[in-house]
Order: structure tokens, then sequence, then C-alpha cells
């Protein structure tokens, strides 16, 4: 079964100089998902400064700067495992070392509830 | 067997047997909701098949063989994937295992209670979902002793249910890492279930009555599963130890008896005595909670009927422990009580002040406890308005009474 675990981060999270021990206990944390067989993919995303969005609404396509306004927290990356149940999916969240400071959203991917 | 005691025997195969019918099923399919419809069909035929047929030597084998039927019928018209084919399959096979062989039948009820308990499942929908799943309780009757309408709680039932299938929840009954938080979700949903038949309108008491025998059955087929968990066994005698009084509670006219003048010749000794029993196995394993504290705390209570007295000190002493463990408004009211009674209720209104104000607004026991205190130290006039600030937040007409008529008293 499919789980995406979705970071979810303030925006000052965003605004901090890059922790070199955070990035490294990340780094540790991809290679420990890998090593373990259970890693599909993973990336990190830019700050929401650097969001665009995109709609089409009565076939015209409208393009728009920065994340919604009232937004809080922000994507700032994701992983997507490969294991048997929601709680092995927890326990890979809770490793996140980003979840010390991030929430850390654990939803399964369409299309796996028989695999 | 006369027709009624033919339909007694059945509802009471049907009440055993449908938790443990679900768990085993929804186990293997990872799914509630599913085997819940199918179930329901092979205990309709039941009622209209045993009472000619008679009870079938093994009842559980039997409805299983029904469900598995409709389950194959339903495959069959809904063209499911391989996926549940295979289970069907697996779920065939076992049916006949269980049927030819003298196996007891295997009981998967404590996943599936952990499957309830999970801490993914919203914890207003935890209740129910035992009840419904393990008791086999009516979604009104539910939705009605939590006060909700019965589409909400319909709704919060199926979301929930959704959410097991869908998000994968495992029935699995978790390691000792994640143990003691994983079972205190299981006992803190079977003692909500109590609570809320507890707490309520003594006019209404039958449905809430019933909901609060229903945390007990639970709180024994927890036992009966955990029979080495001294929490499960502290729950259930906290349970029998209030439950006990249930008959005491309220005077022939009505009106409201508090705890300490209760007549203890109307409380059931059979009951106490089962909760004295647990509380002392529980203590056999060295290992203190906060469900059995809650009961000692009980017990000493239930003692005044062979003593005449209730020993204070100690009730003190077990708050002492019980706040450190589970520092709830419950227990910081409760501690403050004991430390009036034991004799000091000049410290005992001190630590009542302490308790932060968000905690205490619409808390009905922090008001009349506080009544209390400012009467034991002679502040009659704000005794009067903590108690009429009480007496507002209960929706018991009896408490209300009580609680007004105090200040007078």
């Amino acid at each position: 079964m499919k789980y995406a675990l979705l970071v979810h981060q303030p925006q000052e999270a965003f605004d901090k100089p890059r922790d070199p021990a955070l990035a490294a206990a990340g780094k540790a944390y991809g290679e420990a998902l890998h090593a373990a067989g259970v890693l599909v993919t993973g990336a990190g995303l830019q700050p929401p400064h650097t969001t665009t969005l995109v709609t089409i609404r009565d076939g015209k396509r409208q393009v728009h700067d920065g994340p919604y306004a009232e937004t809080k927290e922000f994507l700032g990356g994701l992983v997507i495992i490969d294991v048997p149940d929601l709680d092995a999916a927890l326990d890979w969240a809770a490793r996140n070392p980003a979840a010390a400071s991030a929430t850390i959203e654990v939803r399964p991917l369409i299309g796996y509830a028989g695999a | 067997m006369n027709d009624s005691a033919t339909q007694a025997a059945i509802e009471s195969v049907a009440r055993n047997s449908y938790g443990r019918l679900i768990a085993y099923l929804a186990a293997r399919a990872g799914n509630v909701a599913d085997v819940e419809d199918t179930l329901g069909d092979a205990f309709a035929e039941a009622l209209k098949r045993w009472p000619t047929d008679g009870i079938p030597e093994k009842p559980e084998a039997w409805l299983l063989r029904v469900a598995r039927n409709r389950m194959i019928d339903a495959a069959r018209h809904h063209q499911v994937h391989e996926k549940s084919e295979e289970y069907l399959q697996q779920i065939t096979e076992e049916a006949q295992t269980v049927a030819t062989t003298h196996d007891q039948f295997p009981d998967e009820r404590l996943k599936l209670l952990f499957v309830c308990a999970h801490p993914a499942i919203d914890p207003a929908a935890r209740t129910p979902l035992m009840l419904q799943t393990v008791l086999h309780v009516d979604a009104a009757r539910i939705a009605s002793a939590f006060l909700v309408s019965p589409a909400a709680m319909s709704q919060r039932l199926v979301r929930a249910k959704s959410k097991i299938r869908d998000a994968r929840i495992p029935f699995r009954v978790p390691d000792p890492p994640e143990w003691d938080e994983r079972v205190s979700f299981v006992l803190d949903a079977i003692y909500s279930a109590y609570t809320t038949g507890w707490d309520s309108l003594a006019e209404t008491s039958s449905t809430h009555h019933a909901l609060a025998g229903d945390a007990i059955t639970l709180g024994r087929t927890l036992v009966q599963l955990m029979p080495g968990e001294p929490e499960a066994h502290g729950l259930l005698a906290l349970m029998l130890h209030c439950e006990a009084r249930r008959d005491a509670r309220y005077a022939s006219n009505g009106e409201y008896i508090p705890l300490d003048q209760q007549e203890t010749g109307l409380w059931s000794h059979r009951m106490i005595d089962e909760a004295e029993a647990l509380l002392r196995k529980a203590a056999t394993f060295r290992s203190l909670g906060r469900y059995q504290l809650e009961a000692a705390i009980q017990s000493i209570h239930a003692h005044r009927a062979v003593t005449g007295d209730i020993d204070w000190p100690e009730i003190l002493l077990l708050y002492e422990g019980l706040v450190r463990l589970a520092p709830g408004i419950g227990s910081l009211v409760g501690r403050a009580v004991a430390l009036a009674q034991a004799g000091q209720p000049a410290a005992a209104l001190a630590a009542l002040e302490e308790i932060p104000d968000e905690r205490i607004a619409d808390y009905q026991p922090y008001w009349a406890s506080r009544g209390h205190l400012l009467r034991m130290l002679g502040r009659t006039a704000e005794a009067e308005k903590a108690f009429t600030r009480a007496a507002s937040l209960t929706d018991d007409p009896a408490l209300r009474a009580y609680l007004f008529k105090q200040p007078r008293g």
C-alpha cells in the first residue's frame, strides 16, 4: 500500500537559514527509507514565494502568483512510501526529522487499496 | 422451550457472537463496513430459521457459513477484484474448518478494539464504533445516548469505517513500546461509554442505563481478552463500584443523594465484591495506573458500608497518586475535596484556585466542590454563588435542586 507523507511547514521554517544538522538528518532519513526498501520517491520543495497557481475556468487559463493568502502552512516536501499498512506509514512519518517542527500528513494513494 | 425463550436464546447467541464474527471477518478483510452488511443478513436468516430448526450446535460456524455465502453472492454481483476473491476463498476454508473441528472459534475482538480506538480514528467516533461493532448496539440508540442526531452519528461511524478500509488501519495487537498508550485509548473509549451512561438525567435513564451496562460488558470482554493487563481490571472495578450505587443515587421522591449520604443497604454488594476481587487481582501485577487508582478511591467509599466511616486521608493519598499519573480536572478537584475532608479546607480551596480558569468554566463538580469548601470556611455568601454556578451547569434536575438548596441547608 502506498502512502504520501506530506510535510507541512509554517512560513518561518522556510525563512530560517538552512540548518546543516537538519539537512544531514533529512539525508539520513532518506537513506534509511531507501535501505528499508520502502521508498518510492521523494522531493523537497522550494519556499512558498516561488509558487504559481494555475486554474482553467470557463476555458480560460488563469495564472496567479503565490500561495493562497489565508494559508498558514505550506507543503515543504513529500515522500511516497510503500508499506503494508497505516501503522507502518505512521512509524516512518514519525521518523522524519521534520516531524519535530512541521506536521506530517499521511495520505494513502489512490488505486492501491487492494495492493 | 417456548417462543420467547427461543427468541431470548437467539438474541443471547447473536449478542455474544456478533462481535467475535465481525472481528474475525473484518480482521481478514481489513474492512468493517462490508462485513457488517453481510453479517446483518446472516443474523436475519438465523432469526428466521433457528426458532423452527433449533439453535445449531455451533452457532458461530453456522452464521459464518451464511455470511460467507452472502459474501460470495455479493462478490459475484459486484465483480470485485481478485484480492477479495482470495480472501473469500480463505474465509471459506476457515469457515469449513471451524464448522468441522472442535477448535475454539478464533477471537479477534482485541484487534477490533485496538482498531476502534486507533489514534488515526476521530476520538468522538471511537466509543460509538466499539459499541456498534463489538456489541452490535443499534446506531439510533448510540446517537440518542451521545445526544446527537441519528444522521450525524451515522455519518461519524461511516467516516470512521471508510478510514479503516481506505487508509488500511491494521488489525493487530500493538507491541510493547506503544502498548501502554494504545491500551489507554481502548480503556478511555470504554470508560467514556460508561460516563456517558452515568452523567445523564435520571429520567432518560433507560437509554443511558443500557449504555452503562454496555460499557461494563465491554470492560468484562477486555479483562477476558487481556487477562494480564492490570488497568483493564482497574477499569472494570471502577465501573462496577459506580454501578453498584445506581439505586442509591436518588431517593424515592427523586431527590439527589450525594455519595457520602447514600443508604449503603441499597448498594449492590455483589458488584462491590466483584470490583474488590478485580482490584486485588490488578494489584498482583504491581503496575499502578489511573483506573486502578480511581477504583481504589471508590473502594474506600464502598468500605463505608462496613465501617460506617470514610477514610479521607487514604483517599487523599490515592488522589495524590492520581494527580501525578493523570492530572485531569476531575482528579484535581477530587484531591481538593479529599484535602478538605481530611481537615485542611483552606489548603483545599487554595488548591482549587490553582486550577486554570479555562478548565473550570463549564465543569460543574468544580463549582459544587468550591461551594462546599467555602461553606466549611464559613464564607456563606461566596459559597452560595458557587453552588448557583454549579446548579446552572448540570442537566440533572435532581442534582440542580440539591445544589440550589445547599447554601440554605
